[in-house]
């Protein structure tokens, strides 16, 4: 049933279904509700790293080589760990630049130069042609073995064939037809091809499930599980060999790098990863779907391979296309179909996104400097756009019938996995210049074209050229021999250096002598101003959230040029639009019209470089606008000052703030003390004056008695009498002043013990009747609590208690005086209050009492006071976590009051319970 | 942006234990002619080794937003 046309037609629905979801994914961005913005999409498009060379060619090698298949996916995988830090990296800063391939990427590094882009653009197209003429091999070949259904019949050897009856042929003009439909619909290569990346995710999911079932009708249909297939293997002698060592270590280890490198370096993988990524979000997810995706299609690898060389023991069948046959073998028509529409999917998503990447190279870093340098001379019609798309739809073309030129030359001479590892080798030629790049500011254009020319030179020598020769094109004779017969320069043991296979030892010269040239070259001479300027924008590219932009450019421009200069290559329409919606932008910061500044020439540049390339864009923009080149002293200058000022700003700001707290502390504790240093003086003043007072009196009795000698007895006792009692307040004033020096310093000595308010109450009132009684008044006394138990020094309470019922003593009223003593029990408190009935107190010198050396009346109304005596209780008292206050209306006596925290109650049997 | 770091160091950590398992001398251990449950035991330990990475790294990029 199968046949050709059917073969044909199912062909072109599946071409024209991928066209038809392309189209749709496109309608959809359009529309704003874009289906490439999922991470999972971005993970399925970054699989077109499985092309027909997997699909197929993996069986292949480990029907000849075990596990010799597995270092092209576990290196990825690995790789896919450390993405975060340099895939990041690259798709930010290929976002703000505009970056449109790997060959922009490296030339904009290293100076914007256009011929080390064109460098890479040839090393990556002489590198992946092999890879292409690959897939248009395997699409011609299991279509040629499918429409024999149902024999299997391995196709001939396609030289046979004139040109126009092979299948090859006609496959590369579909796909380059199909491939310039899909990937120049727009002209901005950096803009995204949404429609191209959802059919790609698409592709990948064709082409596991294809596989997939392959394997699962080849285990569980045809066996009995992975288990019974080895068992049959054993028996039949397949499985030994397959289970030696995969190659040596060398092998697997330079695979696994080859394949970690070539992921992200391959132009598809770059195009896939950095310039079709909608955001950086998507990379979070790849770093585990994508190699989740790789371990999936390689599941049924090893099933496939025994059951494979048990099925077709002794039969002249190419393991690279069990994968197809067994199907057939079985009869499977429709399975045999989907298989090579899986095929189909992994060639055809390949070539495309290959060649889209390719091209939009070749345009911008080929033609388009030659153009450039024509134009100089001789300006170019006004729309550009046309000329571009036109530039790059021949590419296309060139391209893959450059791939089927090489399949047709080329041959049969390698099997599938030999011509991926070739061009995977080539583009590992960029790692050193990548990463170098990313991470090292020294690299120079010189030390990037000495790297990038002395690998591509030692890869052409070591792989190609001995490629060429396996395949008869060349003699083999200098292979076996070395050129001109010396045996040191044979290409695959180069100086001797044999017994690695061709892979190893071509990764070990080529790369050894590109990072030994790109060093030494790149160390020779400082970087230019350029490339300075671009190593900070790649290199910092995580650091700041904005690139130094400004400063970086000096001259002078005319907005209308350059809106003029990116019309020409986007679109009149397109670029007005583009400049309005900048305006916009910058309006919200600036206002009235847009200034002809460094930042809009960067603007316009950026924009140019999605279009034609960054190399490209510096030159046209050098063309309408008038710079004045920096110097390389005037650029790091700017950087130094911009990065140093940035960290500086941020240390200064730090600091600033840690002096402005201690400034405001100090400022407070300066207060305090200025404060203190006054209260400080007023207190000697007060203490000298009070001093004074007792002092002068003594020495005017003195005087009188020792000049006047005449003086009777009864006079002499008087004065002596006042002698001693003016002596007697000098000490007592002199103890109290040493007393609150003590208590305010801290050092004065607390007994702290249970003591029994009532009790003091009880002694201090005996010890300050007779002194009332003899002024004449009364004293009464109410205590209303049986047991009044405080923490507290008992002495220094009944100083406090003397020296509150002395003061009502002596303020009492002069006849018919009182002093009345209270103890209350509130709450947990307990309030001793002692009552005079004498002037009282005016309520503005009631808080004036408790400071030193106050006396409501002055000096002279209270000859027996030292001034010191309240406040020493108010310290008395707060020490004891209490208060002291006053209560008084002038005509109605005073009542000073002090509250004391009640303790537990000695012997009491809570307490005992809360120990 | 400290959550991110963290993420980070994960993810080299990943790297460090997957180039030790499969690309060190360790790998040797395994590299015999035998089977293991029907299947030989090379390929059943790299299976499971690369399984057990892919875990990881999905277990170290979760998102704890949601």
């Amino acid at each position: 049933m199968l046949g050709g046309p059917l073969v044909v037609t199912v062909s072109f629905l599946y071409l024209g279904l991928l066209f038809a979801l392309a189209y749709w994914a496109d309608r959809r961005a359009d529309q704003g509700r874009s289906v490439i913005a999922s991470p999972t999409v971005y993970a399925l498009s970054l699989a077109v790293y499985c092309t027909a060379w997997t699909y197929y060619g993996s069986v292949g090698r480990a029907a000849a080589g075990g596990a010799g298949f597995l270092p092209i996916y576990l290196g990825p995988t690995l790789a896919a760990a450390l993405w975060l830090f340099f895939l990041l990296k690259m798709v930010r800063i290929s976002k703000t630049q505009r970056i449109t391939s790997i060959a922009d990427f490296i030339a904009s590094r290293y100076g914007k130069s256009h011929l080390l882009g064109g460098l890479v653009t040839v090393i990556a197209v002489v590198g992946v042609l092999p890879y292409i003429a690959l897939q248009l091999k395997a699409v011609s070949g299991s279509f040629a073995i499918l429409i024999h259904y149902p024999e299997v019949l391995l196709p001939g050897v396609a030289q046979e064939q004139p040109v126009w009856r092979d299948t090859a042929f006609y496959v590369a003009l579909l796909l380059a037809l199909f491939t310039i439909l899909f990937g120049t619909r727009h002209l901005d290569a950096s803009e995204r091809h949404e429609g191209l990346v959802a059919a790609i995710a698409f592709e990948s999911i064709v082409k596991l499930l294809a596989l997939t079932a392959v394997g699962v009708f080849v285990t569980f249909v045809l066996y009995d599980g992975l288990g019974d297939i080895v068992r049959q293997a054993d028996l039949a002698g397949h499985l030994q060999p397959l289970l030696k060592p995969p190659g040596g270590a060398d092998i697997w280890f330079s695979f696994s790098l080859l394949s970690a490198l070539a992921v992200v370096l391959l132009p598809r993988q770059f195009q896939v990863a950095v310039v079709e990524n909608s955001s950086e979000r998507q990379i979070r997810r790849a770093v585990w779907l994508f190699p989740l995706y790789l371990l999936l299609i390689n599941l049924f690898v090893l099933p496939i391979a025994l059951v494979g060389q048990l099925e077709f023991a002794g039969q002249n069948v190419d393991a690279d296309t069990y994968v197809l046959t067994l199907p057939i073998l079985h009869r499977q028509e429709w399975l045999a179909l989907f298989t090579y529409i899986g095929g189909l999917s992994a060639a055809t998503g390949m070539v495309i996104v290959e060649t889209i990447a390719l091209s939009t190279m070749v345009c911008n870093d080929l033609v388009m400097p030659g153009l450039l340098r024509r134009w100089r001379h001789q300006p170019p019609h006004t729309d550009l756009s046309r000329l571009l798309l036109l530039i790059r739809r021949s590419a296309i073309f060139v391209v893959l019938l450059l791939g089927y030129s090489y399949y047709r030359l080329a041959g049969e001479a390698y099997a599938l996995v030999a011509i991926g590892l070739i061009s995977f080798a080539a583009v590992a030629q960029f790692a050193p210049v990548m990463i170098g790049g990313l991470y090292w500011r020294g690299g120079t254009r010189r030390g990037a074209l000495a790297g990038l020319s002395a690998g591509f030179l030692v890869w052409i020598y070591t792989l190609l050229l001995p490629s060429f020769a396996k395949s008869g094109w060349l003699p083999g004779d200098f292979l076996e021999h070395g050129p001109f017969g010396i045996e040191l320069l044979k290409p695959q043991a180069l100086f001797g250096l044999g017994g690695f296979d061709e892979i190893t030892h071509c990764l070990f010269w080529s790369l050894g002598c590109n990072i030994a040239a790109y060093l030494i070259v790149s160390s020779s001479r400082l970087p230019n101003a350029e490339e300075t300027t671009q190593a900070t924008r790649f290199v910092d590219a995580l650091k700041h959230q904005r690139p130094v932009v400004a400063g970086l450019w000096r001259g002078s421009a005319e907005v209308t040029d350059l809106i003029a200069l990116t019309g020409r290559f986007l679109g009149e329409a397109r670029a007005r639009r583009e400049f309005a919606e900048y305006a916009r932008r910058r309006k919200l910061k600036a206002g009235g019209e847009l200034p002809a500044d460094a930042e809009t020439v960067h603007f316009a540049e950026t924009l140019l470089a999605g279009a034609i390339g960054s190399a490209s864009a510096r030159v046209m923009v050098a063309s309408v606008a008038q710079e004045e080149p920096l110097g390389l002293d005037e650029v790091m200058d700017i950087l130094d000052e911009a990065s140093q000022i940035r960290a500086y700003s941020h240390e200064l700001e730090h600091k600033s703030r840690q002096l402005q707290r201690a400034t405001d502390e100090l400022k407070a504790v300066n207060a305090k003390l200025q404060e203190l240093d006054h209260l400080k003086d007023d207190f000697m003043s007060s203490v000298t004056h009070e001093l004074r007072t007792p002092l002068t009196s003594i020495r005017a009795f003195s005087e009188i008695l020792q000049e006047d000698p005449k003086i009777d007895l009864a006079e002499r006792k008087r004065f002596l009498a006042i002698i001693v009692s003016e002596t007697e307040r000098l000490t007592r004033l002199v103890n109290q002043v040493l007393d609150l020096a003590k208590i305010e310093s801290g050092h004065a000595d607390w007994q702290s013990s249970e003591v029994d308010l009532c009790e003091i109450l009880g002694q201090s009132i005996a010890a300050s009747e007779q002194l009332i009684l003899d002024r004449g008044g009364r004293l009464s006394q109410r205590i209303e609590v049986e047991h009044a138990s405080v923490r507290a020094d008992r002495d220094r309470l009944m100083q406090v208690m003397l020296n509150l019922l002395s003061n009502a003593a002596k303020f009492m009223a002069a006849e018919n005086g009182s002093v009345e003593v209270w103890l209350q029990q509130r709450e947990d408190s307990l309030l001793v209050s002692v009552a005079d009935n004498g002037q009282g107190i005016a309520e503005a010198l009631q808080p004036m009492i408790f400071e030193k050396f106050r006396q409501t009346a002055a000096g002279s109304a209270n000859p027996m006071g030292t001034g010191l005596g309240l406040p020493i209780s108010r310290e008395i008292i707060e020490h004891f976590g209490g208060t002291l206050s006053v209560k008084s209306e002038p005509g109605k006596g005073a009542i000073f009051t002090f509250m004391l925290p009640a303790s537990g109650r000695p012997e009491n049997d809570t307490q005992d319970e809360a120990l | 942006m400290p959550r991110a770091k963290l993420i980070k160091q994960k993810l080299v950590i990943v790297f460090l234990a997957g180039a030790l398992l499969l690309f060190s001398p360790l790998l040797s251990l395994f590299d015999r002619p035998v089977l293991l449950f029907g299947v030989p035991l090379l390929h059943l330990y790299l299976f499971t080794v690369w399984s057990a990475l892919i875990v990881a790294m999905a277990w170290v990029v979760r998102d704890d937003s949601k």
